[in-house]
């Protein structure tokens, strides 16, 4: 009983944090803040897919948590060269 | 088993909480990103520890690993690309902040470093009281 009441808990701070990430999304002043939130906001879906997978039993998605940490790294990378050259 | 797993889960979930309230209220995105850079990437890697030991088997450990040192290789670069592609982009720095060793150190250009400050740079005199030079 008390092992559902961390999962749950464990959810509640996921969700949480990702409600504090988009509001950065919005605020930002600037390109970069948003890049950065973007790059929360990805570390946070890898966090929800491990819960996913450890509460169904289904270890298939962490193959997907592998390409998601590949993409956001690119997807980042290619953000700094945009926002370098753009100037 | 799965006590445990759950609780590795809400240490890392704890991590991600604090680089969440550390991306909000840092007032600075060099600061913001020091929060979220190091808490996210620990979030994640106790995260994927936690499936590790759920499922304690050879091939799912070798890949929570895998993902982990990646993850811990590629954060640190694409955090500092965005860093200096936001220095040059021009961003403020914290109101707070007594020193900025990059000023002037940056052809505007050709984005090469530089070790001696360009000549027509002027140095910002530093106003705070509390501030000492060392040495």
């Amino acid at each position: 009983m008390s092992t559902v009441l961390i999962w749950n808990l464990t959810l509640a701070f996921l969700s949480l944090s990702f409600i504090l990430a988009f509001i950065r999304l919005i605020k930002g002043p600037r390109l970069p803040d948003r890049v950065v939130a973007l790059d929360l906001i990805t570390i946070l879906i890898i966090g929800f897919i491990t819960v996913y997978a450890a509460r169904t039993n289904q270890p298939v998605f962490l193959d997907v948590v592998t390409i998601l940490a590949l993409i956001a790294f690119l997807g980042t990378v290619a953000f700094a060269y945009y926002i370098e050259r753009r100037i | 088993m799965e006590l445990l797993t759950a609780l590795i889960m809400l240490a890392g979930s704890f991590f991600m909480l604090m680089a969440g309230i550390g991306i909000l209220r840092m007032p600075d995105l060099f600061l913001r990103m020091s929060t979220t850079a190091k808490a996210g990437t620990l979030g994640a890697g106790l995260m994927l520890l936690a499936t590790a030991v759920y499922f304690d088997s050879f091939s799912i450990t070798t890949r929570a690993i895998a993902t982990i040192v990646f993850i811990m290789i590629t954060t640190p670069v694409a955090t500092h690309m965005i860093a200096r592609a936001a220095y040059f982009d021009g961003s403020a720095l914290w109101e707070g902040t007594i020193q900025d060793d990059l000023h002037g150190h940056y052809h505007t250009t050709t984005h090469i470093l530089d070790n001696q400050p360009a000549a027509d740079t002027e140095i910002p005199e530093i106003e705070s009281d509390d501030f000492q030079e060392s040495g």
